[in-house]
């Protein structure tokens, strides 16, 4: 299936922010509720063939926050369909600040996962973007993703993180990689709040806080699932907030 | 020897214990108060070398860099010397001012010298406890260095050396080159090791 | 016979302080001998390896601003360890072949794949691919003479590892070769988390023989 999804949120010069587009279809359905807009799977999650695209765009002093309401679980489609694609285009001006929280991604056993990230931050806008990825579902052997943010500041390169995951990636259990760990994730932190500070990077055995060459914070850490992944998350942007004005609420 | 545009660089070698670090404590002792002085140390397997320097408060903490030679101490001193050269030179761009940089190996065994790539000067320094043998066994650093010092002198008695011994030995493979006896429990300032350090400044 | 000389392990550029990770690797447990090992490298090649080689092949064709491709390099290393590990080599190789090659000309501060590209260019007879060669060669041969080190490996066996990974760095080499003038936002960005992770501990530790 294809699907574009687009979200323009605006400030109203007040503190306030109108979403003044909203356009989604299935099975990429955006919702706007009080608790903040959500990405909604149709039935399941992306599926072999799949062809998925968000554009997101934040304007001048709006906050914009964008959460799924499950993990999302890709599934192999029928034999043929090839890999799913996920899209995320996102621009963030000065002054905005777009929080990207989704669950995590479930690769599920023959699922070929495909997910690009371009974000473009003006100088002065604000960024948490988190990404997890769980290697197959409990007990089951896992699918392949790849994963590729592009994130520019000004211009400038920010962070260039590609993640090739799963059978399909010889070499992704490498203990240089992953060791095969099963859940892998990373959140990055970038604006003005987040100015690179100094500190200890450490957060635990298989989680660090690393400041980056520009303005910003990558947590990055392994788990054996995906509730303790989160948790070393945060403490990694809790410890991030430490050293810097960031604020830590997920 | 000394190129005019930089300070002199001194490397002190010599195996592990024999007083290195003791050494270059008591030259910053001795030398700090009339020149300006950084050290960059090659530590084994830590950074303790760098660490005892800065707690013994006898150099600004800023003028001591510390060095790491992935298991090979040698290496870094003689086939290798750039990760060296680059502290030193971060150093010295740092330091503006500097006459004396000193360079203390990571210790390792008689046969580690210095490239005069990385140093002007070398000094070797043994301690009377590794045997007063040591001297007629020779090798390149007491053979060669510039400056012998036989280190822990107080501990003669006590280890039953011959001091006569180890001076005449030392001689013999040194012809012409100095060689000092010294005790730094007893001396902390070094005082001979400094009058040599500040005679080759002067050349 | 100019690769030969840049790429001998002999070579003055301060590259035998560095374990490319595998000290950390080793503290953590997560190498522990020549099987590991062989897993490590692998690992190693086809994330770090792959980066580094495109950035060399792409810093050796001349096609890329130089400021921009370092930054380039820095956005692909999220590890202020081993950023500081990379500039730290790539100062040192620019000021050894400067020396070494009578190029004063050279620049005296990028990251090292790019150090690697810039002094193939400056250097007769070499170009992209060579500098792709010398990156993902010198992506497994450092950790390799490491874990020798570091282990006790029976050194046939550690070198037995590298040499059957060498059909698979030449494929790296060559695609890296292949793309090097092509737009900055292709290069490669395989990211290997515990390459970071470790690099952080290992800076953290008060033990270490290596400097990363
Ligand atoms: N008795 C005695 N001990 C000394 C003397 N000089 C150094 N030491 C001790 O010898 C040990 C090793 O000295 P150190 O400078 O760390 O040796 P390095 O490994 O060569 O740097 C330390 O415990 C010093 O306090 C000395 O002249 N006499
Ligand atoms: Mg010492």
């Amino acid at each position: 299936m294809k699907a574009r999804a687009r979200v323009v949120a605006a400030g109203d010069g007040a503190g306030g922010t109108r979403l003044t587009t909203l356009r989604s279809e299935a099975p990429l359905v955006l919702r706007d509720t009080p608790g903040g807009l959500y990405l909604v799977g149709g039935a399941g999650g992306p599926l072999g063939g799949d062809d998925l695209a968000i554009e997101i765009e934040v304007g001048a002093g709006a906050r914009l926050t964008i959460r799924t309401a499950a993990a999302s679980i890709v599934l192999p489609g029928r034999p043929g369909d090839g890999p799913s694609n996920l899209h995320v285009d996102a621009r963030v001006a000065a002054g905005g600040e777009l929080r990207w929280l989704p669950g995590p991604v479930v690769a599920v056993q023959g699922c070929v996962h495909h997910v690009e990230m371009v974000v473009a931050l003006e100088e002065g806008a604000a960024l948490m973007w988190r990404e997890e990825v769980v290697l197959g579902r409990h007990g089951e052997p896992p699918g392949s993703v790849r994963s590729r943010a592009t994130v520019d500041v000004g211009g400038r390169p920010l962070l260039r993180h590609e993640l090739a995951l799963g059978p399909g990636h010889p070499g992704a259990a490498s203990p240089a990689v992953t060791a095969g760990a099963r859940a892998v994730g990373s959140v990055l932190l970038a604006g003005p709040e987040w100015a690179t500070g100094a500190g200890s990077t450490v957060v635990g055995d298989r989680a660090v806080v690393l400041p980056l060459a520009g303005p910003g914070w990558q947590v990055l850490a392994l788990a054996d699932d995906a509730p303790a992944l989160r948790r070393q998350l945060i403490a990694g942007i809790e410890a991030a907030a430490r050293h810097t004005a960031g604020r830590a609420a997920p | 020897m000394r190129p005019d545009d930089r300070p002199v660089r001194i490397g002190i070698g010599g195996p592990v214990g024999s007083g290195k670090t003791a050494l270059v404590a008591a030259l910053c002792r001795a030398l700090g108060a009339e020149l300006e002085l950084a050290v960059v140390t090659n530590d084994i397997y830590t950074d303790e070398d760098a660490e005892f320097l800065k707690r013994a408060g006898v150099l600004d903490p800023a003028r001591i860099t510390a060095v790491q030679t992935g298991c090979c101490p040698h290496t870094a001193i003689r086939d290798d010397i750039s990760a060296n050269l680059a502290a030193v030179e971060d150093l010295e761009a740092r330091w503006k001012a500097l006459d004396l940089v000193l360079v203390e190996s990571g210790g390792d065994n008689l046969t580690a010298t210095f490239s005069y790539g990385l140093v002007d000067h070398q000094v070797f320094v043994l301690d009377v406890a590794g045997g007063d043998k040591v001297p007629r066994k020779g090798g390149p650093g007491v053979t060669n260095a510039d400056l012998l010092v036989i280190n822990k002198t107080d501990l003669a008695p006590l280890v039953g050396a011959d001091l006569g011994v180890m001076a005449g030995d030392a001689a013999v493979k040194r012809g012409e080159r100095p060689v000092i006896l010294c005790s730094l429990v007893d001396d902390p300032g070094a005082a001979d090791v400094a009058g040599w350090v500040r005679a080759q400044l002067a050349r | 016979m100019n690769l030969l000389l840049l790429t001998d392990g002999r070579f003055p550029a301060g590259g035998h302080a560095h374990s490319g990770g595998i000290e950390a690797a080793v503290m953590a447990g997560r190498v522990t001998g020549v099987d590991t090992l062989a897993v490590f490298l692998a690992g190693r090649l086809t994330t770090a390896g792959r980066v580094a080689a495109a950035l060399a092949a792409a810093a050796a064709s001349g096609a890329h601003d130089l400021v921009e491709l370092d930054a380039e390099a820095a956005a692909r290393i999220p590890s202020p360890a081993l950023r500081a590990a990379s500039r730290t080599l790539g100062r040192q190789l620019l000021r050894t072949a400067r020396s070494v090659l009578d190029a004063a000309d050279l620049p005296d501060d990028l990251h090292h794949p790019v150090a690697m590209g810039v002094v193939c260019a400056a250097t007769s007879g070499l170009g992209p691919a060579d500098a792709a060669r010398w990156a993902a060669y010198d992506a497994i041969s450092g950790p390799a003479s490491a874990a020798v080190r570091l282990l006790g490996l029976d050194p046939f066996r550690a070198w037995g590892v590298v040499a059957a990974l060498m059909p698979e760095a030449d494929a790296i080499a060559a695609g890296a070769a292949a793309g090097a003038a092509r737009p900055l936002t292709h290069l490669p960005s395989c990211s290997a988390p515990l390459l970071d992770i470790g690099a952080e501990h290992h800076a953290a530790s008060e033990v270490r023989l290596f400097a990363s």
